[in-house]
């Protein structure tokens, strides 16, 4: 099997413990616990429509014996179950092929002379993967639950809920067998080939039929604003997708692009600046603004500002694009505009991490004994840091020293590890306990260890590749007094070598952490319903 | 009408929009209405602790 190949063994062991997971989702834990994992994976599948029925009967029992659980109407858990144990499984596969690939640059021998090993494919497996299954199984997960308990009502659509877990599922499982296979539409963030994106824009679509459906039979008048972020996100990325994956099939599984040239290039870019936009920024803004009230147990700081900070985000993020092709064929006025919005994107951006880190204040203390609120909380300071660098790159004299050098990747995982991936881990270690029946973790104490093995990983990663890449950026532009080039290529990569092992450090760090939640969120799972009760905590 | 006019109208447009859209959520009418709103994450909460956690609810800016 191609997929399994590209797992780290350690990735492999790793699964099989999720795949039992997988199974305790269906909450029959004594029943299931005792088959072998194949088995389980099977059966789960057939006992879908059992639980959907089961789930309602279950839940209320369960909230019998375990006090702390609220009283709810009878919201669809299952769904959300499973895409955050996904979400964890998914983390590591994406982020152990990114330190797989990481390695591979300092070890070139690491694609063990593979064809499916090499860098060149993995490196948008490993994009992909984080991304669109891990991001979005995060997004996916907490979209479902927040719109069900901010509108007080079940999610729309009874079984379509699970057309969009197992949808999504497969088209994750596409991606890691042809991505590694070589097929790839050669555009950067929408690699997928036709087929697979085809049965993106279809599950996509029912996925925004069950969170609208949901809105509209809500019980409450106001529509909380994280339901705002998270439509916008949701209504964005279909129509980005499916106007950058037009294209014009010649076979099953290769494609040419339907427009040509700049154009091409500019919808690419339009489409690859707002997957930032509004997959990797406004949908985990939503997060953001249930789970950081939730867990500081405090309403936003500023709901007013909050309304601004949204009209003001979607209106300029969808212009920004053309920063990504600075000095090209584009006309200079795109550049110009492109360059402009992300200088204005600054102000919304910063307005909404002062309003999430505002939440806390006259609250401070609680981040001296709540890992979990510390993990957004940071999350948001690396928001507001990769927010701030962003419009900074864009600016074309500035550009013109960091793109195509390591620069661009600091900035994108400062972005990538240090927001997107942080406040994820942050809400999944809010909801699991509460999705299972417990009041708390298994161990606050390797929650704990979690966040400082993410926050030391990010930061070893990010400031390698500045430094990596403003190095580079000072050594191609270098030049002779007769005009040649004082370095040539291979210097400039040779010179990066020690900042290329700091960078496999810090993946390696962050990655670690993930596998101490995969522990930590297991023995939470399957726990004793109720067995895991909240810390008493100091005033 | 030009394209450049249109143009320059149409972000006339916009902005009196994002205008209009700060004066209504900043309106002292909608404040109570969206200090409810802040608290529907506490909403389904009610039952088990009510407000003893959320003392800044309905003191929102």
């Amino acid at each position: 099997m191609t997929v399994i190949v590209t797992f780290s063994a350690v990735e492999f062991a790793s699964n099989i413990v999720f795949v039992k997971l997988l199974a305790l989702l269906s909450r029959d834990s004594q029943f299931y616990a005792k088959h072998i994992f194949a088995n389980c994976f099977v059966n789960n599948a057939f006992n879908l429509r059992a639980n959907l029925r089961g789930n309602n009967g279950q839940q209320r029992k369960q909230n019998k014996m375990t006090s702390h659980i609220e009283n709810q109407p009878d919201y669809n858990y299952t769904v959300v179950r499973q895409f955050t144990v996904m979400t964890i499984i998914w983390g590591i596969v994406g982020m152990g092929v990114g330190v797989l690939i990481a390695a591979q640059l300092i070890w070139p021998a690491l694609n063990f002379e593979t064809p499916w090993l090499t860098y060149s494919r993995l490196r948008p497996l490993h994009t992909n993967a984080v991304i669109f299954a891990f991001g979005v199984c995060a997004l996916m997960a907490t979209s479902f639950y927040v719109v069900q308990r901010t509108c007080q009502t079940r999610l729309f659509g009874g079984p379509l809920a699970q057309v969009v877990f197992w949808g999504w599922q497969l088209v994750i499982l596409l991606a890691a067998i042809t991505l590694p296979m070589g097929y790839t539409a050669g555009k950067e963030y929408a690699e997928l080939e036709w087929p697979i994106d085809i049965l993106i824009a279809v599950i996509w679509v029912i996925y925004a039929i069950v969170f609208f459906g949901t809105i509209v039979k809500r019980k409450t008048s106001h529509i909380y604003v994280a339901n705002w972020f998270f439509g916008a996100f949701i209504i964005t990325v279909a129509v980005l997708h499916i106007v950058n994956s037009a294209a014009v099939p010649v076979s099953m599984m290769k494609s040419y692009s339907a427009y040509s040239g700049a154009v091409d290039a500019m919808v690419q870019w339009w489409y690859g600046h707002n997957a930032v936009g509004f997959l990797l920024t406004a949908g985990f803004l939503g997060m953001m603004y249930y789970f950081v009230p939730k867990q500081a147990g405090r309403p936003v700081y500023s709901y007013r500002l909050s309304i601004v900070h949204f009209w003001a985000l979607v209106s300029v993020y969808i212009w920004a694009g053309p920063h990504h092709l600075h000095y090209t064929a584009l006309p200079d006025w795109a550049q110009s505009l492109g360059m402009i919005m992300s200088l204005i994107l600054f102000a919304p951006s910063w307005g909404g991490m002062i309003n999430g880190i505002m939440t806390l204040s006259g609250a401070w203390h609680k981040l001296r004994y709540d890992p979990i609120l510390r993990f957004l909380i940071v999350s948001l300071s690396f928001y507001g840091m990769s927010t701030f660098e962003g419009p900074m790159m864009a600016i074309k004299t500035v550009n013109a020293l960091s793109h195509y050098t390591d620069w661009t990747i600091g900035h994108v995982h400062s972005g990538a590890l240090g927001w997107v991936a942080m406040v994820s881990i942050g809400a999944v270690y809010h909801l699991i306990p509460n999705l299972f029946g417990q009041g708390n973790m298994y161990s606050t104490k390797l929650v704990n260890v979690h966040f400082w093995l993410a926050t030391v990983g990010t930061v070893l990663y990010i400031v390698a590749m500045w430094i990596s890449g403003v190095m580079q950026g000072l050594m191609w532009r270098a030049v002779n007094s007769d005009g040649t080039l004082t370095y040539s290529f291979v210097e400039s990569l040779q010179a990066s070598y020690p900042f290329y092992f700091v960078r496999f450090l810090g993946g390696a760090i962050f990655l670690s952490g993930m596998l101490i939640m995969a522990y930590n969120a297991y023995k939470t799972i399957v726990a004793p319903k109720g067995s895991l009760q909240p810390e008493p905590q100091a005033a | 009408m030009d394209y450049g006019t249109f143009s320059g109208l149409y972000t006339g447009f916009l902005i009196v929009i994002f205008i209009g859209i700060i004066a209504w959520a900043y309106s002292s009418k909608n404040k109570s209405s969206f200090d409810k709103a802040a608290n529907l994450v506490f909403a389904d909460d009610e039952a088990v602790k009510p407000s003893a956690d959320n003392k800044n609810a309905g003191a929102n800016l």
